[in-house]
């Protein structure tokens, strides 16, 4: 194989891994728009706290990995269900913007509040895999992103099931339809949103671990976020495989543009790349590839 | 009231409902529903049946509405300030206006999300038979998108989704709307075999009085939020100002153009 193949293949293979670590993210995002149609400016700051929590009870207080891990899902658990119940129900049926702010600026508070409570600066979060990236052929594939596949993979495989399959994924989808009607069978409503909360909690406390692994642990963490909204539009808003299709997408475009672009420009077209993509997809499929599309009967 | 229930189960007795704390709907309605029977509730648009029908199901309260006063009782127990999802574990499903299904799940999830409060496997499985053998055409949609399958069809998803929860008690909300007569005459077949068959008692709000008045034994007329007439169906389909006002005859048994009813003079004697 020539060595461009071969950078080109290494290429897709990272991004491929990276871009599922990016589909946990969203699924946090997706989780609570389909439930509850609240848009979560915020998914990014509970990455960072959920990272703050790890590196915090790893670093700063001794505590065991897996205790470390534990008390990161409890607390964001914890939070989503508190979060719901204290701020977004009062906002249940006030206009889309009314939530877009209040999570925007709950962004802000969680980057002032964690480093203020936790720890400041930047602390790593050590995971017991190895270092030494794995060698097949052309490609270098780092422990830590295959750990992230994989995790992302099986919670993504597992909300996926949740939602066919389950009598309480079924309601919570017609929650998502038509509140009223879920009422009308005896759903209660209000209980599900705090679940798609605590849900969204569950799924950011690993990728704050995952994240945080590979970025370190700081206020900066929180800027993963960012990369969810060209995934979220790229894939809909609303679907979990769209999540993951987003990610991937994603995941790839900046590796190529990374890749291919910055020895010409100097570097930085990772950060935006993404973006244009998200511009030219919300031109052409405004719900994305695989979002609901509202079902006009004539 | 008139006593041809023999054992009204459930009883309105007296309701004033006010929506935003200030509009009142509703005043003074009363009316009862026997074990297994089927009730009609008639009226023009905006006479207040579908109120009466979410004052029953617990549903007035999503639409900030209240019963304030009289009470609404289900085997003698009071039932008007729960909430929907507790009125349904008593057994009192609404079948909402409109055909609210919801559109993005498939036939089958649906009707799964009506034994949402029942939590029991098999019996959902057999439940699901049951709603299948009574609207075979669903068999087949089973597996669609219900927003996307005919407007006839998602009116008996709503109402298999609803008997899915195994009612004693079914509000119906204008079944007949927006659906071709042909329909209408299949769909209130069906109700009329459930409530034959599964002994389920129906209230059913409805506009179109000759097709209700077919199927039910009592029935009641609303107009302005008041009920202004009740008896039994017989009685009530004889009576020769729903003759004229709800079921398009006149006294000789012709047809007859509501524009020549006189409208105004005949309602008045009604609510004096």
């Amino acid at each position: 194989m020539s060595d461009d193949l071969g950078f080109f293949f290494l290429l897709i293979s990272n991004g491929l891994l990276i871009g599922l670590m990016y589909s946990l993210i969203a699924l946090g995002f997706v989780l609570v728009y389909k439930a509850t149609d609240a848009i979560n400016f915020a998914q990014g700051e509970f990455v960072m706290i959920a990272g703050f929590v790890a590196a915090g009870s790893l670093m700063v207080w001794g505590a065991p990995l897996w205790l470390a891990v534990l008390v990161a899902i409890a607390s964001l658990v914890l939070f989503g269900f508190v979060l719901e119940r204290l701020m977004l129900r009062k906002l249940i049926g006030r206009p889309v913007i009314a939530v877009v702010m209040a999570t925007i600026g709950l962004a802000s508070i969680l980057r002032g509040v964690g480093p203020f409570t936790i720890f400041s600066g930047s602390k790593p979060l050590p995971l017991p895999i190895r270092d030494e990236p794995f060698v097949l052929g052309p490609l270098f594939i780092p422990p830590i992103q295959v750990l992230g596949a994989g995790v992302s993979l099986a919670f993504l495989a597992g909300f996926g099931w949740f939602f066919l399959k389950s009598r309480k994924g079924i309601a919570m989808r017609a929650v998502a339809d038509n509140q009223q009607v879920a009422m009308a069978m005896g759903i209660d409503v209000e209980r599900y949103f705090g679940v798609a909360w605590a849900m969204t909690g569950i799924v950011s406390a690993l990728g704050g671990i995952l994240w945080g692994n590979l970025l370190g642990v700081d206020v900066n963490l929180a800027l993963v976020g960012f990369k969810v909204f060209p995934v979220v539009i790229l894939g809909g808003l609303d679907s979990i495989p769209g999540a993951i299709l987003g990610g991937l997408i994603v995941g790839i475009v900046e590796n190529i543009a990374a890749g291919y672009i910055d020895p010409y420009v100097g570097g930085g077209t990772k950060d935006f790349a993404p973006y244009v993509l998200m511009i030219l997809a919300l031109m052409v499929r405004p719900y994305g590839m695989f979002g609901k599309r509202i079902i006009e009967r004539v | 009231m008139t006593s041809a229930a023999p054992r009204p189960f459930l009883a309105v007795s007296n309701i004033e409902v006010i929506y935003d704390h200030v509009i009142l709907v509703l005043r003074g309605v009363s009316l009862a529903v026997a074990e297994g029977g089927i009730v009609a509730l008639l009226g023009a648009n905006g006479a207040g049946k579908s109120t009466t029908l979410k004052a029953i199901s617990g549903l007035l309260r999503t639409e900030r509405g209240e019963v304030t006063k009289g009470s609404i009782e289900l085997h003698g127990k009071a039932i008007h300030r729960q909430d929907p999802s507790a009125v349904v574990k008593h057994g009192v499903v609404q079948v909402m206006e409109g055909r609210h299904v919801f559109e993005h799940l498939t036939v089958e999830e649906n009707l799964l999300t009506g034994a949402y409060t029942r939590r029991n496997g098999q019996a959902t499985r057999n439940d699901l038979d049951l709603v299948y053998h009574y609207f075979p055409r669903l068999t087949e949609r089973r597996g669609y998108k219900a927003g996307y399958v005919s407007g006839g069809e998602q009116q008996m998803v709503a109402i298999g989704r609803a008997l899915m929860a195994r009612p004693t008690l079914m509000l119906l909300d204008e079944p007949s709307m927006g659906l071709a007569p042909k329909l209408v005459a299949e769909i209130y077949e069906i109700v009329a075999r459930l409530n034959r068959e599964e002994g389920v008692a129906v209230l059913l709000a409805e506009q179109n009085a000759t097709m209700a008045l077919q199927v039910a034994q009592h029935g009641y007329v609303m107009e302005n939020g008041r009920i202004v007439l009740d008896g039994d169906a017989k009685t009530i389909s004889q009576n020769e100002d729903i003759k004229e006002f709800y079921l398009g005859l006149t006294g000789v048994g012709q047809r007859k153009s509501y524009r020549d009813v006189k409208h105004y003079r005949r309602r008045k004697r009604w609510l004096s």
